[in-house]
């Protein structure tokens, strides 16, 4: 979290009350959302209401021990993230505080209170090179200069929003720290490579556009059935067990981003350590490169204080849209929003507000689609394309999407991935139910999977799509009458299905091979089904028997496909000896 | 240290106190009743001139006239390493008639959150020598681990099976296996489950390395939001200073949730779902959350916390937050315990988060992750065939269905029931898990490797079957 600056002097106040969070302080001279300082450890809070000389804080810290009459301290500046480099490769908790420097500086493996850190390393030296020289013209937004962050990103230092802007005085290449001048301009602006945003406000942009590129995930049913865009928003809800944290990973992991911004709002705390400990070892499917070389990790766990949670959101969609004006591709995962609307309703309530649906606030709706629409597919200020694509985990309470979150959720997403507890149990993995789930943005993708992968993408997946509409009919007779008595062509739909269930659909997260999947290998599988679908139905036609046909030797290789490395030379044999194998019956 | 007679409220487990100093948040509260009996409290709010105490043992017997003293400071738990072998009540007050406690240190029971950066994530196989839970669900060091229980199920045989057997094999080096210290937080039981639990310690010796909180079903509820914290602050004490490995029991955390209900509805706060308080997601995962392992230290904290869902239903409140903060659950059902299968655990709506880390190539067996995968998908198609045999009869079902459903028939009568004396080796659970499997043809065997099914897979099984 940013130290704070000054602004104008401002009058402090003492503790009137406290529970829990929520503190209130009397004679505090604050604006609505100013960072405070409170009681006698300086613990920061954020002021959350303002009624005659009484001034409500929702303090970020836990409170145990603080009483009335102890100090409050106002920054007199709104809650705002550091940018810079130094955020990659990074851990934070909620209100920015690297981790691992509280570590240290508290000398514990536990959060202790009243320790501020700023979110990058003010000392470090940097290798800026510019990318403007004296003379040039630079706005407010323009990237003046780059430097090199980590081995996979290149970060741009830009002009400030709030600038003015002007020619370049000064701009010479040399190891910096980022508090340091880079560049200097002749109304005497001095651009550093550090910046202070407010997180609850958006960063400027050009223009929203319509995305077209897909967010290439590496999960086939994803991919393949329900794609989403760069720039696009998609919700995950799914109950308890139903794998949305590993669904979240798999995308942080093989996502074709450039950045990943990983939120852990309110989760596990070894969920957060697996990330920690694996990204490093795990390499970047576009580059090569550690994945950490281009993940944030945001990780506000369930049990640390309750306001933390409410802002680590905003602190990192601030984080996404700083890398977006760069011009870069980025993926934001928040797991779970429905912790971040937990957190609003525990604030609510404390402040004693009339409760909308099932207690959450009354503005429940508006601050969800405020946040989902810093999401999208931008030109950014300076000129350049830019994307902050937004995945949300939310979290229904016992697995009812009719509930609030999920419902507001819905209203404002593009993209919806049905986990299903019943797929989870019998572990068909990922468990999201195609038949609730829906991509608005398919049609919008198509011309980039015909332009890039192969012409026939869309009708080959309205194949699959058709074939697994006519499974779930089926399936429904076949509760009632058992598989023996359908007739026999619908007896094979029923096998045909099973393999695009097993083969394309399933797709084992921590098998190394079959983990990622490119959209060529998608597409592949699904074209060996529809072989064996095609010369299946003609062996029948021809007056095979149905369990004749089931029972050939290579049509189980199927399931097989996604573990293999060498894919496509499997995919050719395997649909020759489908082939041979089936006109052999006849 | 001031004392006040200024009462003005008094309301369920709340006493209002009108004081003319700044008291702290959670503060520590004594509250002497005329009648010379002492009781504690803890702030829960605090505002200028006047404090609500939420009072632990009830307040019965207060009057405006009894007088409060304010300790200025929030609620500790003596720690030292002889609290093992102690039994201790609901608000840590020795009742075992040994001698006093004499502490190394007095923690605060809130508890910190542990960095997420200085976690260890864990992944050291701990086998229960049960095969439900080792070879389908299985337990690590340092998880959080509920069993979903619900009222007249043997949940209680099960923890203390599991409180008996559960051992991490060790390698072969180092020679021993190492036991685990229990700390067993008991909140709202009845005196006789209570004496069921310490009956069977005493039996089998565990009590030595034992650490034992009850807080009774007639003893004060507010007491109830206390007992869990004690238990977690000695297990963590235990756990990081002293580098016990320490399984921690809690249950039943319906009836700790119960507490924080009424304190909830004796504040007048805006109820969430049920009529539990809004905070209780948070509240749960402050006790959770302190599972785990830390870098650098040699212990850890494993936790079962115990609970029973009211109706049998796990969309209730209390099971459905529990399932979001814990690494998985273990569900005790009602069916198979009718059908005599002990422990009656079923595996397909239970997980285990952790396992997939904790499993495999030397860490148990290569085999292990394939296995477990096939067997769910093989007893959740039998379960799904059982309703249509109920409608067709068997006859009407396929070759390939009648095997599944004998694989469920076996997987419950063999795999599942092992009765709660029965303490199986990873081996031995895998060994019978392949036993079954051969009962279905190899091209059914998709999530298993080839490679394993070419070592595995018994022939001699397959053939001896076809020809009966």
């Amino acid at each position: 979290m940013s130290q704070a600056t000054q602004g104008s002097v401002r009058e402090d106040g003492v503790i009137a009350s406290v529970s829990g969070p929520v503190v209130t302080a009397r004679g505090l001279d604050a604006r609505m959302n100013d960072v405070v300082y409170v009681g006698d450890e300086g613990l920061m809070g954020e002021v959350i209401e303002i009624e005659g000389d009484l001034t409500t804080i929702q303090v970020y810290e836990e409170t145990s021990g603080v009483g009335p009459g102890e100090p409050v301290e106002s920054t007199g500046e709104p809650l705002t993230v550091d940018l810079g480099p130094g955020m990659l490769d990074a851990i934070y908790d909620g209100v920015q505080r690297p981790l691992d420097v509280l570590e240290s500086k508290m000398d514990s493996p536990y959060l202790d209170r009243g320790v501020d850190a700023p979110g990058i390393d003010l000392e470090k030296k940097w290798e800026f090179e510019p990318t403007v020289s004296e003379g040039d013209e630079v706005a407010p937004g323009d990237i003046v200069g780059t430097v090199p962050e980590t081995v996979t990103i290149e970060h741009k230092v830009m002009v400030p929003p709030d600038f003015e802007g002007g020619e370049v005085a000064v701009a010479e290449a040399g190891e910096f720290s980022v508090t340091e001048a880079v560049v200097e301009l002749d109304n005497g602006e001095e651009i550093t490579m550090h910046q202070e945003w407010p997180v609850r406000k958006a960063r400027p942009s050009a223009e929203k556009k319509t995305p077209r590129e897909p967010l290439v995930s590496g999960q086939r049913i994803l991919d393949g059935l329900f794609p989403i865009a760069k720039g696009g928003t998609a919700a995950i809800p799914g109950p308890f067990g139903s794998g949305k944290t590993v669904t979240q990973h798999q995308l942080a992991k093989w996502a074709d981003a450039d950045i990943v911004v990983y939120v852990g709002c309110g989760e596990r705390g070894n969920e957060m350590t697996e990330v920690i400990e694996d990204f490093p070892e795990l390499d970047d499917p576009k580059t090569g490169n550690p994945l950490m070389a281009r993940t944030s990790l945001i990780a506000n766990t369930s049990n640390m204080p309750v306001a933390a949670r409410e802002s680590c959101i905003y602190t990192g969609i601030t984080i996404a849209e700083y890398y977006r004006d760069m011009g870069y591709d980025v993926a934001l995962m928040a797991d779970s929003t429905s912790r971040w609307a937990e957190a609003m309703r525990e604030i609510s309530s404390r402040l004693e507000e009339m409760p909308g649906e099932e207690g959450y606030p009354a503005y429940l709706a508006a601050r969800l689609s405020e946040f989902y629409e810093r999401a999208g597919y931008f030109t950014t200020v300076n000129g350049q394309e830019g994307s902050v694509s937004v995945i949300g985990a939310v979290s229904p309470p016992g697995g009812d999407f009719s509930e609030p979150v999920t419902q507001n959720t819905l209203r404002i997403v593009k993209t919806f991935w049905a986990l299903d507890a019943d797929l989870a149990e019998r572990r068909h993995f990922p468990a999201i139910n195609w038949n609730e789930s829906y991509s608005l943005y398919r049609e919008q993708l198509d011309p980039w999977f015909v332009e890039n992968v192969q012409d026939d993408w869309p009708e080959e997946r309205q194949w699959a799509v058709d074939v697994l509409d006519e499974e779930s009919e089926l399936q429904e007779i076949v509760q009632l009458v058992g598989k023996d008595a359908l007739p026999e062509d619908q007896q094979l739909t029923l096998e045909v299905a099973r393999y695009l269930r097993e083969a394309y659909l399933q797709q084992n997260a921590f098998h190394p091979t079959d983990t990622y999947c490119e959209p060529e290998k998608t597409y592949g599988i699904l074209t060996a089904i529809h072989k064996f679908n095609d010369e299946a139905f003609k062996a029948l036609e021809a007056g095979v028997p149905v369990e004749e046909i089931q029972s050939i030797e290579a049509a189980p290789r199927l399931n097989r496909i996604g573990v293999q490395e060498d894919w496509d030379a499997y995919i050719e044999d395997l649909k020759a000896e489908i082939t041979e194998q089936l006109r052999e019956l006849y | 240290m001031k004392e006040y007679q200024t009462i003005t409220e008094i309301s369920g487990p709340l006493v209002f106190a009108e004081v003319d100093e700044p008291i702290g948040y959670d503060e520590i509260v004594e509250i002497e009743t005329p009648q010379g009996e002492t009781k504690r409290g803890q702030v829960l709010e605090s505002s200028e001139g006047v404090v609500a105490i939420q009072v632990f043992e009830g307040t019965t017997g207060i009057d405006r006239n009894a007088s409060v003293k304010f300790l200025g400071e929030t609620l500790k738990m003596p720690v030292t390493e002889d609290l093992l072998g102690r039994v201790l009540d609901g608000s840590g007050q020795p009742i075992d008639g040994g001698p006093e406690i004499v502490p190394d240190e007095r923690r605060d029971i809130v508890g910190a959150a542990i960095n997420p950066y200085s976690r260890e994530y864990p992944e050291e196989f701990i086998q229960t020598g049960v095969s439900a839970i080792d070879g389908m669900n299985t337990l690590v060091r340092g998880q959080k681990l509920p069993i979903f229980s619900a009222s007249g199920l043997p949940h209680n045989d099960l923890a203390l099976q599991i409180a008996r057997q559960a051992t991490v094999p060790e390698d072969e080096e180092s020679g021993e296996d190492s036991e685990f210290a229990v700390v067993f937080g008991a909140m709202g039981i009845t005196q006789e489950e209570a004496n069921e639990f310490m009956e069977d310690f005493e039996r089998t010796g565990a009590l030595e390395r034992s650490v034992v909180f009850t807080n009774l079903a007639d003893d004060p509820a507010v007491e109830r939001t206390v007992t869990p914290r004690l238990a977690l602050t000695t297990a963590e004490y235990l756990a990081f200073d002293k580098d016990y490995h320490v399984l921690v029991i809690l249950t039943d955390m319906t009836n700790y949730c119960e507490a924080l209900r009424e304190i909830g509805a004796a504040r007048e706060e805006v109820p969430g779902r049920r009529g539990y308080p809004g905070y209780m997601y948070t509240d749960l995962a402050q006790l959770y959350e302190r599972a785990g392992r830390i870098e650098g230290r040699e212990g850890s904290v494993t936790q079962i916390p115990i609970l029973t869902m009211p109706g049998d239903d796990d969309t209730h409140p209390i099971p459905d937050l529990t399932g979001y903060i814990t690494e998985g659950q273990i569900y005790i059902d009602r069916d198979l315990n009718s059908q005599g299968i002990r422990p009656p655990i079923n595996p397909l709506p239970s997980l285990s988060r952790l396992m997939d880390d904790g499993i495999g190539e030397g860490l148990t067996r290569e085999d292990h992750a394939d296995v477990s995968d096939q067997m769910y998908a093989a007893y959740a198609e039998g379960e799904d065939l059982r309703d249509l045999v109920n409608i067709v009869g068997r006859e009407a079902l396929s070759e390939r269905d009648n095997k599944y459903l004998d694989f469920a028939e076996r997987f419950e009568a063999e795999f599942v029931n092992q009765g709660f004396d029965s303490n199986r080796s990873i081996e031995n659970t895998l060994e019978i898990g392949w036993d079954l499997l051969s009962m279905l043809p190899k091209s059914e065997l998709n999530r298993i490797d080839e490679d394993l099914i070419e070592d595995y897979y018994r022939e001699e099984a397959e053939t001896a079957e076809a020809e009966a």
